[in-house]
């Protein structure tokens, strides 16, 4: 509705941690000066592995409309399988960001009219030291490199005091070592 | 220091802030984070209080009525069916003048069962004795719990602090939490008139007659009747004192000054939205819309509801030429709650506004905002009162 917000919409399996990855950018969106940050997970019953979705407005003013996103400008996708299950680019704007941890190249997918980004984060994750299937950092500096919207150095610290005690300072680098491998398409 | 976390994380951290010595509650989607928060709270040491699990609601509000009894200061919270099981004993709470605070995280009731947002559970608790205040954002959110407190145990009756769920309580935005020396300035430690004490037993709202009668020292004790007049006065009473309080908080913190209706672009007004919770501040931007357009409207959102703030009602609303009461809770059969309070506190000024009754986001129905604006206009646009028969918004018969 309102051209000064910034719409992403995060698609991401239950336990993955798309909200935690989302309340992550909405600090680091804060502390940059946007003043009205919103993040709204899908309101239902979640289950563990099941495609869920998660709604980050970001604006330089406070935010009155709670609403979910229809309309996102940026979507970003916490694993390239759900790309085949749901419908990630939904009500996407004409020109918007679609934002995949893949191994594949961007030209590898067809969203007609979009600009998609593509990293392997899942292998970037191992190499950072962190446990098998931790992509929710990682994923942070994909959008980063993508979008240009966050600085990733205040992204890094915002992971930073979001895992105290449990490897800040890998699961910062792995947003680090992903924003320098995110292939970003035409 | 801001922080951006989720409603009831915001809630807990008031009860924290407020020093709470008892907390007994139940879980029940959306209210269990905050509960969930609070017993982590209590387990790492960061509150000096005791966390009492208990089997249901109803325990829950039992124990808090108990501990409130000895001059603790409680602290409960619940949604939906879980504070429909506790409505005996919220009427018990208000009875016996009981300082207690709750959060309600509103959640349509059942059956059918739905987890999601409306206000039927809170509006249909209405007449239970209990002050009800709504919040439309996490800062109201915890803010008003620590002003909660203040009321409850100035005026001795019970304060549910009312947010909607989901919308709000699972929802993140910034929002500032006080420094605790800033909260101790303002809410001083409860002083209760009377506590249960085992030096000193007593029965405590045992059977009281018709009639009045001389008590146990030989005074001349009020009846059932006078006990439920004086309930009464006090609440119309505390309109005056939740205006006092959002005063000094105003003082310490350096924010509020609403503590009835809280008005976005009503100035020039001649067309006023009204409802209750974040639903009023989703209409700033659908007043924003319909301004762009030439249409004069502005919105307000209500913060108490109990004791109704009728004059202040009146003051703002009675000069308009129409008033749309947007509405998530329904008295079947009749129309909503809060129209027929508004209509009734419009009926003695000299101009009566129309007023339109749109009933809408029942258990979670998705309230878009081009709804809104059509619903809006097209009541801007017929300024006349067309029956008592409420409208229904994202309706799909």
């Amino acid at each position: 509705m309102n051209k000064d917000i910034i719409e992403i919409r995060w698609h991401g399996r239950g336990g993955q941690g798309a909200i935690t990855a989302a309340k992550i950018v909405a600090n680091a969106a804060f502390v940059s000066g946007y003043g009205g940050v919103v993040m709204a997970p899908t309101f239902g019953t979640e289950r563990r592995g099941a495609p869920v979705l998660t709604s980050l407005k970001i604006s330089k003013q406070k935010i009155y409309d709670l609403s979910p996103i229809t309309e996102p400008d940026m979507v970003v996708v916490l694993d390239h399988l759900i790309v085949k299950e749901v419908d990630v680019a939904s009500g996407l704007k004409p020109g918007g960001l679609i934002v995949i941890n893949s191994p594949k190249h961007p030209d590898d997918y067809n969203f007609e009219g979009m600009k998609v980004a593509t990293a392997d984060i899942t292998s970037i994750a191992s190499e950072s030291g962190l446990p098998p299937g931790v992509v929710n950092t990682g994923i942070i500096g994909a959008f980063a490199k993508a979008s240009d919207l966050i600085d990733i150095d205040t992204l890094a610290r915002a992971i930073e005091n979001e895992f105290k005690g449990k490897h800040p300072q890998r699961n910062a680098e792995a947003a680090r070592i992903t924003f320098d491998n995110t292939i970003v398409g035409g | 220091m801001h922080i951006i976390e989720s409603g009831n994380v915001a809630a807990a951290n008031g009860v924290k802030l407020a020093k709470v010595q008892v907390i007994a509650a139940y879980p029940i989607t959306p209210q269990t984070p905050l509960t969930e928060k609070l017993s982590e709270f209590v387990d790492a040491g960061e509150m000096d209080a005791q966390y009492i699990p208990v089997e249901s609601e109803h325990s829950a509000l039992s124990v808090c009525i108990a501990a409130s009894s000895t001059g603790s200061r409680v602290f409960t919270a619940t949604s939906a069916n879980g504070l429909l099981y506790m409505n005996e004993q919220l009427h018990w709470a208000a009875g016996a003048r009981l300082p207690i605070v709750m959060c309600v995280v509103n959640r349509g009731i059942g059956a059918p069962w739905t987890v999601w947002n409306d206000h039927q559970d809170a509006v249909s608790q209405r007449d239970t004795g209990w002050i009800q205040i709504y919040c439309c954002d996490h800062q109201q959110i915890i803010d008003t719990v620590l002003k909660a407190f203040y009321l409850a145990e100035t005026v001795n009756v019970p304060v549910m602090v009312c947010y909607d769920g989901y919308i709000l309580s699972h929802t993140y935005m910034p929002f500032e939490i006080p420094a605790q020396a800033d909260v101790d300035k303002f809410l001083p430690p409860f002083k209760p008139d009377y506590a249960l004490n085992p030096g000193q037993p007593a029965n405590l709202n045992t059977v009281t007659l018709p009639d009045i009668r001389p008590d146990v020292r030989g005074n001349m004790a009020p009846g059932y009747m006078e006990i439920r007049h004086n309930l009464h006065t006090d609440m119309r009473d505390a309109i005056a004192v939740v205006a006092d309080i959002d005063k000094k908080f105003a003082e310490v913190f350096g924010r509020n000054g609403n503590p009835y209706i809280e008005e976005y672009k009503c100035d020039d007004a001649e067309f006023v939205a009204i409802c209750m919770g974040s639903l009023s501040y989703h209409l700033r931007d659908v007043v924003d819309i319909l301004r762009k357009e030439g249409i004069p409207v502005g919105v307000m959102g209500l913060r108490l509801y109990r004791p109704f703030p009728d004059q202040a009602v009146r003051d703002a609303l009675s000069a308009r030429k129409g008033i749309i009461v947007f509405e998530k809770a329904l008295s079947y059969g009749n129309q909503g709650a809060l129209y027929a309070d508004i209509k009734s506190a419009l009926y003695c000024a000299e101009n009566k506004p129309a007023v339109h009754n749109y009933i809408l986001g029942l258990g979670g129905r998705e309230i878009k905002t081009d709804h809104l604006v059509e619903c809006l206009r097209n009541s801007c646009k017929q300024p006349k009162t067309i029956g008592d028969t409420p409208q229904w918004i994202g309706l799909k018969l």
